[in-house]
């Protein structure tokens, strides 16, 4: 049987080091696969998360070989058996242990953005048209497994996460694609203009598009949401003409 | 022991829900909007509960594909679908309660899949007359639960706690008084001081090896309110779902939605054959699950299977933009896991433990159980599907009964007089028991123990079984429970599946004797319980649940309880039909 050299990182926030397991390969194996094999036959406290298996709940984002990526979609078979696989916890969060990171911060962010406010509290079901939700339904696609907040710049490198002071704060690309699916929803009246251009930060985003390429539900979150928001943003602030348009006829 | 001297870090609340999928999101929100002080607390991270894998849809009488449907045809649709085992008052319910609910969502957000006239659109499913299933392409559960997600984030009075595993109930004489519960993150022990409780902690499916099912699901809410002295019931019916991934062997289980057939989908044999056309030539693919089941069950067991001991599921007739547009993760799936374009040919499935209709035996309209202040909805709670559970049933069954359960809880906790005390013993002895596992200085590990628990059960308890079979399962069972008495944890409490597991496999051993027991007593086939030596239907068996309960010994009996009766005017609509 086919035998593939996992090197997986083991240990916390202190200290650490890659240890290196040998897997059998079945057919079709995933990295989890693997993960789980460890877990079983060798080391039973490697500590990771899942839950579906099948890339529906965002869960298992890791770095494999440096890519963020989630552990159940990406194949070994995929990869030259004849080298290492490296795993290794996604990088932006801060470690709890082994494959596990504090991702707690990206949930204190979800609390600050506006709920949705419906038009109307008629609770009459709504008339809707597909048209007008296609936009939307991208965006609600998110399973929320921040492998766009792990590759971006602005928050892997700059660390632009201070909920504290709410001070030169970057909501990143999850919360990009969640403020779209708000704004452009066609029932919400909820302005959250201010937010997206001061707590939010979008201004900090410089279109690099690396969120746009790890995303596994291939959202196009740069050209489809921040652009967008990046717009809006600029109509309101830099654009009297349409801004007094606006204040008398509502929203966009 | 250092340890018990450790400040134990406490809550007080109201209302403690323990789960955040569907049922418990909803019970939530509905408690705190009554005025309740709520924990939620949950195992994973909030809106990775088993809910957000629901694919297929929602089922509500909603009438905008087809005018015609009404409650009263979901009601039958779902009492026949449960081989008429269901409570009937459950049934009633969900049945007039669902469109509320599914409206209640939109005004919260949900963006459901449109009619060209402007309505939630929706499609067909096994066992319902009528196009009934609410649904976003094959997401629906991860838009519910985003959405419930959100708004239990925005209303006041709740707060989350994730990443936490609650391990005991506790009780001050009859009535429950808290909880207790570990960190994963660090393996520190929180305390729950609570008036009322709601368990909505979903299945039992990881007793089983081939599976649909999340870690999550080891029964634990099922265990818990045994062991605090509730009443399960109808235990041995499992529903095993006809398709689920057979190849490649890491993916073996993982689901196939229903929503395949629903889109069209046709089932063949190794011979070309539509084999359904034998087993239901009325609904052929769109026959309820348990049929579906044991006729690909039939065909693989007389030689007419798959190459990797399936059959085939088949829709690239429907031709791939429609696929891609209406089942994109399976299209994903099936491409990325098993390298097989379902826009192109056929898939391979067979069947896979999905969903437990037996549960916590509750009171309909409140979700209580017999023990005072302790409620329960969702997958944890029986008597809604009685021996088969209809596709897109489960979803609606969430928000309906998890709406009962919070509006339950609440007013138990307004009528109490008098707060109910944690007694600190209970505590100090519940601590002992979660940290002997990483004392033992030597011991199997909670995997191997797993591993033939699982082996247990899929063999002896399986889709078909016998007295034998079952017989044999409850002796293999009283060793597994022994062994995994007096397994060891490796490593620190520190973030720590294997000694997670360790607490887990005691659960998933209680739960699976209470399927086996309730599966030896039930001497005939229905539903989700078949056995090979009792083929039929029984009258008898026909008008009886099963009920298992923990006898002050501390051992298990199962009996049976009277099936309730449906009021006249329901059942004139079953005679209406014949006519
Ligand atoms: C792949 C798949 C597809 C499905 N598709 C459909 C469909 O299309 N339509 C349909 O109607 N149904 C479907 N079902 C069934 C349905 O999704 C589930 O039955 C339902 O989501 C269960 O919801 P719940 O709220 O009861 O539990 P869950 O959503 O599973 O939530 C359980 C919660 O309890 C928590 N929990 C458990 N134990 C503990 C503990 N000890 N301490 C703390 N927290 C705990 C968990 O962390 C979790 O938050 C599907 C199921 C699967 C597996
Ligand atoms: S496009 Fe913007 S949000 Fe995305 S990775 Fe680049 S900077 Fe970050
Ligand atoms: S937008 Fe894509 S990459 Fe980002 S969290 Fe959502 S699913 Fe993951
Ligand atoms: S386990 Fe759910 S996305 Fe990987």
């Amino acid at each position: 049987m086919a035998e593939a050299l996992l090197k997986v990182y083991r240990g916390d926030e202190k200290t650490g080091k890659l240890v290196d397991y040998k897997i059998p390969v079945e057919a079709g194996m995933v990295v989890l696969d693997a993960v789980h094999y460890i877990q079983g036959y060798y080391s039973p406290d490697l500590a990771v998360r899942w839950n579906c298996k099948a890339a529906k709940c965002g869960s298992c984002s890791a770095e494999v070989n440096g890519k963020p990526s989630l552990m159940c979609k990406t194949r070994l078979d995929d990869f030259d058996l004849s080298q290492p696989i490296e795993v290794r916890p996604i990088k932006t969060f801060p470690l709890i242990k082994d494959l596990v990171t504090d991702v707690s911060w990206n949930y204190e962010v979800n609390k600050t953005i506006a709920p949705f406010k419906p038009k109307t509290e008629n609770t009459d079901e709504w008339k809707v048209y597909q048209e007008d939700v296609d936009r939307v339904q991208e965006f609600r696609k998110c399973i929320e497994c921040f492998l766009c907040q792990d590759v971006c710049h602005v928050l892997r490198n700059h660390d632009k996460k201070d909920l504290v002071n709410k001070k030169d704060l970057f909501a990143g690309p999850r919360f990009m694609v969640r403020l779209a699916g708000l704004e452009m929803h066609p029932m919400d009246v909820a302005n959250r203009i201010p937010y997206i251009k001061n707590e939010a930060g979008v201004g900090y985003c410089n279109i690099t598009k690396c969120c746009t390429e790890v995303c596994p539900e291939e959202i196009h979150i740069t050209d489809n949401a921040i652009i967008p928001l990046k717009e809006r943003v600029v109509d309101e602030y830099y654009d009297p003409i349409l801004k007094m348009w606006r204040a008398i006829t509502g929203k966009s | 022991m250092a340890n018990l001297n450790e400040k134990l870090e406490t809550h007080e609340c109201d209302v403690i829900v323990i789960g955040a999928g569907g049922a418990g999101l909803r019970a939530a929100i509905e408690a705190a909007e009554r005025g309740q002080k709520v924990a939620v607390v949950c195992k994973s991270l909030l809106g990775k509960a088993h809910t957000v894998m629901a694919e297929g849809g929602i089922a509500a009488a909603m009438g905008n594909v087809d005018p015609a449907d009404n409650w009263q045809t979901h009601f039958k649709d779902t009492v026949k679908g449960a081989k008429y085992m269901n409570h009937w008052r459950m049934a009633q319910l969900h049945a007039q309660e669902a469109p509320d609910r599914i409206r209640e969502l939109e005004r919260w957000g949900a963006v459901f899949d449109r009619t060209p006239d402007g309505k939630i659109l929706q499609r067909p499913f096994g066992g319902h007359t009528y196009r009934r299933l609410c649904h976003v392409g094959d997401r629906t559960g991860l838009e519910i639960i985003r959405t419930l997600q959100d708004k239990v984030v925005h209303t006041p009075g709740v707060e989350v706690f994730m990443e936490c595993t609650i391990s005991h109930l506790l009780k001050d004489g009859d009535r429950v008084c808290g909880a207790l519960g570990y960190w994963r993150e660090n393996g520190s022990f929180v305390l729950f001081k609570a008036k009322a409780i709601v368990l909505a902690t979903g299945g039992i499916g990881k007793s089983f090896k081939i599976t649909s099912n999340s870690w999550e699901y080891t029964g634990d809410g099922h265990v818990l309110a045994y062991d605090a002295g509730a009443e399960l019931i109808d235990m041995e019916f499992v529903q095993f779902h006809p398709t689920g991934m057979v190849w490649p062997p890491g993916v073996a289980g993982l689901l196939v939605t229903e929503a395949v057939r629903g889109e069209g989908g046709i089932l063949t044999n190794s011979q070309g054959e539509r084999f359904m056309s034998k087993y239901d030539p009325e609904r052929m693919e769109l026959s309820t699950r348990d049929i579906v089941a044991k006729s690909i069950y039939q065909e693989v067991k007389e030689g007419r299977g798959s190459p990797h001991g399936g059959v085939f599921l088949d829709i690239s007739h429907r031709g791939a933009e429609y696929i891609k547009k209406k089942l994109p993760s399976m299209y994903h799936q099936f491409k990325e896991l098993a390298d097989v374009d379902i826009t192109k040919g056929p898939m391979e499935v067979g069947p896979t433990v999905h969903y437990v209709m037996g549960g916590v035996k509750v009171d309909p309209e409140t979700c209580q159980s017999n023990v005072p202040g302790l409620f329960a909805a969702g997958e944890v709670a029986g008597g809604m599907h009685g021996a088969n559970r209809l596709g897109g049933n489960s979803l609606s069954d969430l928000l309906v009964f998890g709406r009962r359960a919070g509006l339950g809880a609440s007013d138990y906790v307004k009528g109490l007089s008098n707060q109910p005390k944690v007694d600190d013993t209970d505590v100090e002895k519940a601590i002992q028991e979660m940290l002997a596992p990483l004392d033992r200085s030597e011991g199997e590990t909670p995997y191997e123990v797993h591993r033939d628990l699982q082996r247990v059960m899929q063999t002896e308890v399986g889709i078909v079984r016998t007295e034998e079979d079952l017989k044999k399962a409850l002796t293999d069972l009283k060793e597994i429970q022994a062994r995994a008495e007096k397994v060891k944890a490796d490593g620190l409490r520190q973030y720590n599946p294997g000694w997670h597991l360790a607490k887990d496999i005691k659960t998933m051993a209680k739960v699976s004797e209470a399927i086996a027991r309730c599966a030896l007593q039930r001497e005939e086939s229905r539903g989700g319980h078949t056995r090979l030596d009792f083929p039929e239907y029984s009258n008898h068996w026909s008008k009886h649940n099963s009920i298992i309960r923990k006898e002050s010994d501390g051992s298990m009996t199962v009996s049976t309880a009277p099936l309730p009766e449906m009021p006249p005017e329901l059942k004139k609509l079953f005679e209406e039909e014949k006519h």
